[in-house]
């Protein structure tokens, strides 16, 4: 920068701001202050609901291309597929139809044991129904993201079911749509037990879409094809939805756990309906013992 | 076709500053387009982006970068900052050696803009990872190698406004 000479300074011919370097760290230090508030602190919840309002309108836009091809490629579907498909989807119901009265009748006998006995009556799960729209195109995690929201009263939280069994749980609501991070995710912890013996275990994502239960000791009981489901330890996922099944048990675990890979029951990489349920609150411990809080985050 | 760069003779009107915030908004709805987990899907907005800080560095640069980062860390969902870093990186790059690469033919431009690419990229992952995430694989370099051959079609296409017809004068020199 020139100095001015007597009070004038030289004409802004060539203007060009501060220094490309200065500019650049200038910048890099913004991107990793945001980084850190975002990633530490969690902070920027609340910018990103507000930016989103914006960006919905140009995803919304940017989905529409997608959705056209999709819908025209159904238009053109064959009329018989999708016959066989209705006339499949009506023995269904009417297989259902009898297991929900046989349900009610239980349910009935169920309270009624359970006041006998003077235990407590289970919860009542709401549940809304929901369509994936399009998984989450950030290749270092497994979510996707459904066409319910704010709007619809989906909390954050929120266990997210398919007809099988869990996908995931819901890590961000806007006011349309809401984020599902899947049980894949590397991050998505699910507290779970093994059906046939009734062992707790806590279940991670291992990647590539499989599951891994860790902190197992190396002689648990375990077979090959045993169902895990959730244990319901954590208060928001109601006990018992099926989660997986056990693929490989390998027992020379050189850390002293056993290393157990597991595949997801549900279609969990399958985009279609699924049901999100009312989170369950918490339980709190009745006795002063502090339990550490297990489950998703 | 004969692309204009320093060594060719061609000569092209100057940019209109709308027709570069147009592409960058275009780019930014590509790759804002549902089409799910496919690693081979060129990021477009790191491209685009390239692409101008090499050919009008005064015009777009490291604070258009920040801008279209912060954007793509939303409509992404992953962790804010992480798309603006890269691309501030990227923009500054590509500014630095825009004066070196636009001497080059189109080929050897875009062998210039395969490491800047993957370097962005790089960033990406290096800030993901040291956030607990989960390695996807190097499929997730596909994507840039994609995109340095896609180069030269889209530097036709967004220098096209700017082409002047090539009416042979005699009399004039260029």
């Amino acid at each position: 920068m020139a100095s001015p000479v007597a009070g004038h300074s030289p004409p802004p011919f060539f203007r060009r701001g501060p220094a490309p370097l200065v500019r650049l760290v200038l910048l890099v230090s913004a991107a990793l202050t945001l980084l850190v508030v975002d990633y530490r602190l969690h902070y920027l919840e609340l910018v990103r609901q507000a930016l989103s309002v914006v960006a919905t309108p140009l995803q919304i836009a940017a989905g529409m291309p997608v959705k056209g091809v999709r819908s025209a490629g159904e238009y053109f579907a064959d009329l018989a597929r999708l016959q066989a498909e209705n006339a499949q989807l009506r023995r269904e119901q009417v297989a259902l139809g009898t297991v929900r009265l046989r349900q009610e009748q239980l349910d009935m006998e169920n309270t009624r044991l359970r006041s006998l006995l003077d235990m407590r009556e289970r919860v009542q799960v709401n549940a809304q129904v929901a369509e994936v729209i399009y998984a989450v195109r950030d290749p270092f995690s497994r979510r996707v993201v459904v066409d319910k929201g704010m709007t619809q009263g989906i909390e954050p939280g929120s266990p997210v079911v398919d007809d099988i069994g869990v996908i995931g749980q819901v890590t961000r609501v806007y006011p349309l749509n809401a984020e599902v991070t899947l049980i894949s995710d590397k991050d998505q912890a699910l507290p779970v037990q093994i059906a046939r013996t009734g062992v707790r275990a806590v279940m991670f994502g291992a990647g590539s879409g499989t599951l891994e239960l860790r902190y197992l000791a190396v002689d648990v009981d375990l077979r090959e094809g045993d169902r895990i489901v959730t244990s319901g330890l954590d208060g928001v996922f109601a006990p018992g939805l099926p989660v997986a099944r056990v693929k490989s048990v390998d027992r020379d675990g050189s850390g002293g756990f056993v290393r157990i890979l597991c595949v997801p029951v549900a279609g969990v990489e399958a985009h279609s309906t699924v049901l999100i349920m009312t989170p369950g609150k918490p339980v709190e411990p009745e006795a002063a013992t502090p339990a550490r809080k297990t489950g998703g985050k | 076709m004969n692309q204009p760069s320093f060594s060719s003779r061609r000569i092209l009107r100057p940019v209109r500053p709308w027709f570069i915030w147009l592409s960058l908004a275009c780019a930014l709805l590509l790759n804002l387009m549902p089409l799910g987990r496919t690693p081979v899907l060129p990021d477009w907005v790191a491209l685009v982006l390239c692409f101008w800080c090499v050919r009008e560095p005064q015009r777009s640069g490291m604070g258009t970068a920040f801008v279209l980062g912060l954007a793509m860390d939303v409509g992404y969902g992953s962790l804010m900052g992480q798309h603006a870093l890269a691309y501030v990186l990227l923009a500054y790059a590509a500014g630095t050696f825009s004066r070196r690469i636009l001497w080059f033919g189109p080929f050897r431009q875009s062998l210039h803009v395969l490491p800047m690419l993957v370097g962005t990229q790089l960033v990406m992952l290096l800030v993901r990872l040291a956030a607990d995430a989960e390695f996807p694989g190097f499929t997730y370099f596909a994507g840039s190698v994609i995109a340095t051959l896609l180069w030269h079609p889209i530097s036709f296409v967004l220098l096209l406004p700017q082409y002047r017809p090539e009416n042979k004068d005699e009399n004039r020199p260029i």
